[in-house]
């Protein structure tokens, strides 16, 4: 062990982040979530490879290496055995971390339906990735959309400085009593997980300004708090299990937007509305919607039409679950028309739309002011999305909004 | 609207399953034959059934196709016209293993409706072990032996085609004995078959169970919890460590009693109950390690007493134990209490060995599921030779 380098810690000699202020380093999305778990002091990572997930793993497993980080560092046999370890190590009181992708997560899914049920706080990173088959590395949201309806948090991020900050929010949020659900941060293979920016990377007196101790109180599986945990129960328990944890996801909103607000108070760093956020859209007439790393050429195109007098905003969405529908809503009531580009594909859904498009026209249908809502099916597979792409997908939009009628969806960027 | 009848039969999960599915679907068959559409199933919440752990299945009949739709609107009737009980100890209460507390086993049945168990006992004696029920009701008996001749598979003892010979006497609206004997006919193409349900049309006796007969406790039950009162993450409190236990008479403090589940008791789980004979006790520990449900208490001077509360009847302990008549399986209907046998032995030895002789002397042997199996290879090829001598005398007259 390289004890020698490192800065010692008086009261919590294990926590090897740096003590002292804010340093800036060029690291990916995947690294800063890393660097992420460094901070808040995780206690058991475990992990699988599969690409583009792999990359935080590495980076884990070096930072132990390195004596930088002090944790229980597990490689499992397969992801099913590498969810099912953390959930039992989060149950007994420790902080956890894992991840995986495409359909790495999906050979997990067992143990993702059940972390919600059994109030797990687990952080997973999900490296957005392609389900096979094809075999294929690039990002669509499918494998981090499939547990939509089961619990667990999602937030999409595009910047690395975004994951690292983000990572540090759903620790408080899932960790908080009111909550104890999972949390999964979806960061676009390649785009993300591969690309390294500069990213100020906060001080650890800050982190735990922000971040308490996980503290799993009367839930804690241990001798002294004999419990329990998820015997058989039938029909005469069953819906007041899923009323419990829907009572959680409903708390979700508040909870994150404390968070939010604490993290700009201690690190000073603004994100404003925490569940989405808004480019150019204060004059709109018509917006686009998207999650993750496709808000880059998204805000471009933006620029470039805004300079030919087009009227073109951007949402992009941080919190799908829980989600904000009456507050999207009202905003997107604001304007003629709304343009969804899924990174995904929700096959035989309404319209065969993609599952954002179909969520934000449920969000609106209870809304006064209903605007039209073109669906677009983009970027899969790690295509890129690319500014003729946004141009053609606003000129859509736009024509919608002068009462042209558009097919509810269409697919961008295919050859054909 | 329509006449819906419904029928419940109470059986012993795994052991009686294809018994009581075979009745449920004759009833069905035999209505059926006299134009009346019908249903029949298991109770789900059964399902996985475990061993010995009582179950139900159902039979809901119409006389025409809406008013089984009515009939169906509720699952799980609450009200049976015929309840059939195909194990006389469950006349001390019904706990299914998804747990709803003790259910009296006369609870679905309607005012002057009918009871039928397969039983030895006299109908006095049953209607005192059932729960006490407000109205009036007939009880039916089938003089024979509970079925539990196959165990895990099903073997023949004409139990189904008596009990069906028996609905036709007492609910004849139902279906007609010859409904139902052309149904067995069909089905199993064994006329001495049809001629078991002609004998137990003919022989079985009903009795009007008074509102003052039975056991008047109030049968145990609990308040399922509001949603918002439940814990979290599907954690339950667990169980905490034991105590010691106090000797009746000296006031001796030792040994160790696990605590348990106040709300789980198992006291409808067994047909059987062990019995011990502390002097022969040699305490090898064996019996206590080898209970699946740690029913076993260790007293002060470390003898083992099984927990009534917690035995659920399996006869392990009878089988493990080394030392011969130490512990004996006895016939669970000859007891009207879970109190513990260690603490009437303190308090009176000779007076607890004499009614221990005798419950063991006079126990007619049954199955408990796990280790006695003559039924099948003793009692019922004798009732069928019997049966068979009878039918030929009757050919020849």
């Amino acid at each position: 062990m390289a004890e020698a380098i490192i800065t010692p810690h008086v009261e919590e000699p294990k926590k090897k982040a740096p003590a002292q202020g804010d340093e800036t380093s060029l690291i990916t999305g995947s690294e800063a979530i890393a660097v992420a778990c460094q901070l808040a002091d995780v206690d058991v990572i475990t992990a699988y490879p599969i690409r583009p997930y792999d990359t935080v793993m590495q980076y884990v497993a070096k930072l132990v290496a390195n004596g930088e980080m002090d944790c229980e560092y597990i490689v499992a046999e397969g992801e099913h055995s590498q969810f099912e370890i953390v959930k039992h190590a989060s149950a007994c009181g420790a902080r956890v971390f894992t991840g995986s992708s495409g359909v790495g997560w999906m050979y997990a899914m067992e143990c993702l339906t059940v972390t919600p049920s059994l109030r797990i706080p687990m952080i997973a990173m999900v490296g957005n990735r392609a389900l096979d088959d094809p075999g294929a590395f690039g990002v669509e949201h499918n494998d981090a959309l499939a547990v939509r309806d089961l619990g667990w948090q999602l937030v999409w991020v595009d910047s690395a400085q975004e994951a690292l900050d983000t990572a540090l929010i759903a620790y408080r949020v899932a960790e908080d009593r009111r909550i104890f659900l999972p949390c999964a941060i979806s960061c676009d293979g390649a785009f993300l997980t591969h690309s390294q920016g500069i990213v100020k990377i906060p001080s650890r007196a800050k982190v735990d300004a922000f971040l308490p101790r996980y503290d799993r109180k009367d839930l804690l599986l241990h001798p002294d708090n004999p419990i329990t945990v998820a015997p058989q129960a039938n029909e005469d328990w069953l819906m007041e299990i899923r009323r419990g944890t829907a009572a959680a996801m409903e708390r979700s909103a508040g909870v994150i937007r404390e968070a939010y607000a604490d993290f700009e108070r201690i690190f000073g760093r603004k994100y404003g509305n925490p569940f989405f956020e808004e480019y150019m859209t204060d004059d709109a007439d018509v917006v686009l919607v998207g999650m993750g790393t496709l808000s880059n050429p998204v805000r471009v195109a933006i620029r470039q039409m805004r300079e030919e007098g087009k009227k073109v905003g951007f949402v992009r969405l941080r919190w799908f679950r829980p989600f904000p529908a009456e507050e999207l809503a009202k905003s997107l009531g604001r304007f003629k028309a709304v343009g969804v580009i899924d990174r995904d594909f929700s096959l035989g859904s309404p319209y065969h739309s993609g599952v954002v498009a179909t969520e934000v026209r449920t969000a609106l249908y209870q809304s006064e002011n209903r605007p039209q809502v073109v669906g677009f099916i983009c970027g899969l597979g790690g295509r890129e999305v690319t500014l003729p792409d946004v141009r053609k997908m606003s000129e859509i939009v736009s024509q919608a909004a002068s009462g042209k009628p558009q097919p509810a969806t269409q697919w961008i960027g295919l050859r054909e | 609207m329509g006449r819906l009848y419904a029928v419940e039969i109470v059986y012993r999960g795994i052991f009686q399953k294809n018994l009581a599915k075979n009745i449920s679907r004759a009833i069905v068959l035999a209505a059926h034959k006299e134009g009346k559409p019908g249903i029949s199933f298991g109770r789900y919440g059964d399902s996985p059934e475990r061993n010995g752990i009582p179950a139900k299945a159902f039979a809901i009949v119409a006389t025409d196709e809406q008013t089984l739709e009515e009939g169906m609107a509720k699952y799980e009737p609450t009200q049976v016209d015929v309840s059939i009980c195909v194990d006389d100890t469950l006349f001390k209460g019904v706990e299914s293993w998804a747990w709803y507390g003790l259910q009296p086993i006369n609870k679905l049945v309607k005012p002057g409706g009918t009871l039928i168990v397969t039983s030895l006992e006299e109908p006095a004696a049953l209607a005192e072990m059932a729960h006490r029920k407000e109205a009036p009701y007939q009880l039916a008996v089938i003089k024979a032996q509970p079925s539990f001749s196959g165990l895990w598979v099903y073997k023949d003892d004409h139990t189904d085609v008596r009990i069906l010979g028996a609905i036709a006497r007492v609910c004849p609206e139902l279906f007609s004995l010859a409904s139902v004997q052309e149904v067995i006919r069909k089905d199993t193409k064994d006329e001495l078959k049809a001629t078991s349900a002609l004998r137990s049309f003919e022989r079985v006796t009903t009795y009007e169970v008074q509102p003052t007969q039975g056991n008047p406790e109030e049968p145990y039950k609990f308040e399922m919890p509001k949603w918002h009162e439940m814990r979290d993450g599907i954690a339950i409190p667990s169980i905490a460590p034991g105590h010691k236990m106090k000797d009746p008479i000296t006031g001796t403090e030792g040994g160790f009693q696990p605590a348990r589940n106040p709300t789980f008791k198992k006291y409808a789980t067994r047909t059987m109950r062990p019995v011990v004979d502390f002097d022969k006790c040699i305490k090898c520990t064996l019996c206590w390690l080898a209970c699946p449900d740690s029913c076993f208490d260790v007293t002060p001077e470390n003898l083992y007493d099984a927990n009534l509360e917690a035995c659920c009847g399996c006869g392990v302990c009878e089988a493990v134990c080394p030392e011969p008549n130490c512990v004996t399986m006895v016939n669970e209907t000859h007891f009207s209490d879970n109190s513990s046998q260690w603490q009437a032995y303190r308090k009176d030895a000779e007076g607890y060995k004499a009614n221990l002789a005798s419950l063991i002397a006079t126990r007619p042997e049954r199955s408990h599921g796990f280790r006695f199996r003559g039924q099948y290879e003793e009692q019922v090829p004798a009732i069928i030779q019997a049966a068979e001598a009878e039918q030929q005398k009757q050919t020849q007259a």
